[in-house]
């Protein structure tokens, strides 16, 4: 069996078929990532410094913590991150997340998510690398149809 | 067919690349080496395979080609990384989550049996 080893940038990139402005929309508005990221509501309001905070949809419990480091709708975001949902990624030292949203020919936008600074994180690295596909396979599913992933 | 929709064609509809960028030993054994160590230079790459350095170079085309791998610059170089994303993308197009339950216990037997046999 092969595990993940020394791996302390990540990167994943999709094509969408919708505007960057909604592409922006779908990262930051809650009603969107609750569809698609785990159920997260992310709570911010995108300005350098502020909290990046995602919870429960019940808003009982918080599942990741974070600040904004930058924000430049609808072209860039990023933040720190530390997942507070398993034990062992909570007590590791935040990382950082990049959203780059990049226009291209024929309505589609591009985007990569650049998950970095996770040297010091080795169980989130190891938490995060499937999750990343996953919650862009359904951000895609959900800007092109309206609807969440089934099931 | 307009230009446009050609280029909304090929970035959108690209399962054709994904399964030819995976058709190849050599391509899949690249796709393993950035698995077990993401961000490698075309040179590290390279000395990992018994392969011409323009050889390296065509494979690595192709899996960009298919959106399996990702270049980011990082000061001079220019580092790879495997995107598993396309790969998502088929898994939740073509299994939900009623078989993919059935999908995992198979795979979970599958590697029991392997690793005692």
């Amino acid at each position: 069996m092969t595990t993940m080893t020394e791996t302390t940038t990540q990167v994943y990139q999709v094509f969408i078929k919708a505007t960057p402005e909604q592409v922006w929309d779908g990262i930051t508005k809650p009603e969107f990532t609750a569809q698609y990221f785990y159920g997260s509501v992310i709570d911010s309001t995108f300005e350098p410094g502020a909290p990046y905070l995602g919870w429960s949809s019940d808003r009982t419990q918080q599942y990741v913590d974070g600040e904004v480091l930058e924000a430049d709708p609808p072209r860039r975001l990023s933040h720190t991150w530390r997942a507070l949902y398993d034990e062992e990624t909570a007590a590791e030292p935040h990382s950082r997340v990049a959203w780059e949203i990049e226009p291209q020919d024929g309505g589609i936008t591009k985007l990569t998510v650049v998950h970095d600074r996770l040297e010091a994180s080795p169980k989130t690295a190891l938490n995060v690398a499937g999750g990343w596909s996953f919650v862009l396979s359904g951000l895609k599913t959900l800007l092109e149809t309206g609807k969440p992933l089934a099931g | 067919m307009t230009c446009d929709l050609l280029v909304t064609y090929s970035l959108l509809m690209d399962d054709d690349r994904i399964f030819k960028a995976l058709a190849d030993p050599t391509r899949r054994l690249l796709l393993d080496r950035l698995f077990e160590r993401d961000g490698r230079t075309l040179t590290e790459l390279e000395s990992d395979l018994e392969m011409t350095r323009f050889g390296v170079m065509k494979h690595l085309r192709v899996l960009e080609e298919g959106g399996l791998v990702v270049t980011r610059r990082s000061g001079r170089e220019k580092l790879h990384f495997l995107n598993p994303v396309p790969i998502r993308l088929i898994h939740d197009r073509w299994i939900d989550k009623y078989t993919e339950r059935q999908v995992s216990a198979l795979a979970n037997l599958k590697s029991e049996l392997e690793e005692t046999g």
